[in-house]
């Protein structure tokens, strides 16, 4: 039972990093119906910078930190709207599917070259202490982990629900036509939904850094995992990409115990084959009305 | 067909029965998997240019048929006995992935099938008994036709561009049959399609299968090729290349695959001397490609023809240029 416990709960945690990945599928699939096919790569790569930031450059951890995070926004966001998604937005979902792919091998391929293939230690965030909790070993890391991301999907509802911004942005999200009508700048939405895709990758990626290794190649599971935990979840609800975030890292972590570790990756998978078969809109979500 | 298209076919055959005696042993290879592939992409082809359906499973129907053929000829089967077995096989997993997934909706094919892949080489890596795990399958014997050993590169070429010359006629015949026809009105319009009385599912299904049964005739001359199989080789990358294949040459064009097969087995061999940048350019020219001509290189020749025509009869519209 105590370990039971500890799985669940380091489960949640690595969840709650899924669910920041999923969460920024689900507002570009919503914003300008993008499918992300480099969003592992977009969490692998803020690590990297903040590394080339302190190794390179000999900066201070927090001062590397903040130049990251306006590079994630900048590339993340900005650049990979402007030099990839524009130009193609007009050409359907499937240049754009190839588009991303070719992306993340880019991304791939540009660290291991001109950083390194090996995987980097990267700076815990937090003491690796761990707390007795009903008489299981819960680590310090995993709470603050599960804290801060579920923190975070907080703060992005409450401006999604309360400010003028985010209810613009919900307005474009679910029929752009008529929000351009009422007089929102729909354009400057989508870019903003960029930017919090940015924001929301580079947050995964200082969050998972520290446990998983920094490595070239974390993307292609990292972009699996969050796009099963957003389809599982409900592709067209934020609650829904949190819940599949959570259900995939509590039940990889448990199948991993449990099942039998050489076919751990099948679970989620199987996962969602069953979701898609039985309740295609995910768990949380709600059917979408268009047929074509 | 024109006499102009029947020349040029001609021609082409021509070319690719003499080309191989000007290679090396190494160049064959090279020719070899391109057919290979092409038989994969072609197949692809009509489930995503003609169909309209986006699968990412490809290379587990390519895995699906070369393990068939690995295991039924080492155990004493006839080879055409396995490559036919291998192609019901794949077209008979490809109806039973397509149906529930397109009752519920078309892009979660996409979905399905990405993860039917990845569940099939996790299959693959783990049945040890069968499959050899991560060791794959050794020294899978290259058939005998007419009493002709095909152990040399040569040899195997031709019998590797007969079955390619055969699959590409049964494409083109599916493709100009009413049948087929039916597909090319459902990707153009599937409401109208489906006022017209086509059973929208029942047809895209068909061509998921079909297509499917395809990836499995390359992937049992794929092991018979190399005479070596893992699952590596039929993992999510390999189906993201014969996409790209698909795509690179022109969804929808019958001659589409071929080409973007021709260019992605190629590039490799081109690229070489750039080493560890390989990835990294390659990546590069399909993002560029993607941005500047999303249909493809034969659509860019497409464009192109009808900007000419325009030009020389300014007077037709668009459409009637584009015939």
């Amino acid at each position: 039972m105590d370990t039971f416990f500890q799985l669940f709960v380091s489960g949640l945690a690595t969840g709650s990093i899924y669910a920041l990945a999923a969460i920024g599928f689900t507002l570009l699939w919503q914003a300008s119906q993008t499918i992300n096919f480099a969003q592992g790569e977009f969490i692998m790569l803020p690590a990297f910078l903040v590394l080339a930031g302190t190794q390179f450059l000999g900066l201070s951890f927090p001062v590397a930190m903040a130049i990251a995070l306006v590079l994630s926004l900048l590339l993340l966001g900005l650049g990979f709207k402007r030099i990839i998604i524009d130009p193609l937005l007009p050409h359907g979902v499937l240049p754009i599917v190839i588009a991303t792919i070719a992306l993340g091998i880019l991304m791939k391929e540009s660290v291991k070259q001109f950083y390194t293939a090996e995987a980097q230690p990267f700076p815990a965030l937090f003491s690796d202490r761990t707390l007795n909790v009903l008489g299981a070993a819960i680590s310090v890391q995993d709470i603050a982990v599960l804290l801060i991301a579920l923190g975070a999907v907080a703060l992005l509802q409450l401006f999604l629900n309360r400010t003028k911004i985010g209810r613009c942005m919900q307005a474009t999200a679910q029929n752009p036509n008529v929000a351009e009508i009422l007089g929102v700048p729909v354009r400057r939405m989508i870019l903003y939904t960029f930017l919090i895709n940015g924001t929301l990758a580079f947050l995964a990626s200082i969050l998972i850094s520290p446990i998983y290794l920094a490595k070239f190649s974390n993307g292609e599971t990292l972009g699996l995992i969050a796009f099963i935990a957003a389809i599982v979840g409900g592709f067209n609800q934020i609650r829904g990409a949190l819940a599949g975030g959570l259900l995939i890292g509590v039940i990889d972590n448990l199948s991993a115990a449990y099942v039998s570790a050489s076919y751990r990756s099948a679970v989620p998978l199987i996962l969602l084959i069953i979701i898609i078969l039985v309740r295609p809109q995910g768990l949380l979500g709600k059917a979408e009305g268009r047929t074509v | 067909m024109s006499k102009h298209t029947l020349a040029t076919l001609v021609a082409g055959l021509a070319i690719l029965i003499l080309l191989p005696f000007t290679q090396s042993n190494y160049g064959v290879f090279v020719l070899c998997s391109w057919l290979v592939y092409s038989i994969s992409a072609m197949g692809l082809n009509l489930t995503l240019g003609y169909a309209g359906q986006v699968s990412l499973a490809q290379a587990s129907f390519m895995g699906i048929g070369a393990y068939m053929t690995a295991l039924m000829t080492m155990a004493g089967v006839p080879w055409p006995v396995a490559m036919i077995a291998a192609m019901v096989l794949c077209f008979v997993i490809g109806f039973l992935l397509g149906y529930p997934a397109l009752r519920v909706q078309h892009h979660f094919l996409a979905f399905i099938t990405l993860a039917f892949n990845a569940l099939v080489v996790l299959v693959l890596r783990n049945e040890e008994w069968l499959t050899g795990g991560t060791y794959g399958i050794v020294g899978i014997p290259r058939p005998e036709v007419l009493g002709l050993p095909t152990q040399t590169p040569l040899a195997f070429y031709f019998f590797v561009l007969a079955l390619f010359v055969l699959m590409a006629a049964a494409l083109y015949a599916i493709i100009r049959s009413p049948w087929g026809r039916t597909f090319k009105a459902l990707r153009e319009n599937p409401i109208r399609a489906n006022s017209l009385g086509v059973d929208i599912r029942k047809t895209t299904l068909l061509a998921f299968a079909i297509g499917s049964s395809y990836g499995g005739l390359a992937g049992s001359l794929l092991a018979q090729l190399t005479q070596f199989i893992d699952p590596h080789s039929f993992g999510l990358t390999v189906s993201l290349k014969v996409l790209l294949m698909v795509i690179v040459g022109g969804a929808g064009f019958f001659f589409g695959p071929i080409l973007g097969a021709l260019l992605i087995v190629l590039a490799p061999e081109f690229l070489r001397f750039t080493e560890g940048y390989y990835l990294m350019i390659y990546a590069t020219l399909v993002i560029v490609l993607m941005v500047f001509c999303p249909t493809g290189l034969l659509g860019l020749v497409e464009r192109a023809r009808t900007a000419l025509k325009l030009k020389q009869n300014p007077n037709a519209t668009t459409w009637e240029a584009g015939r």
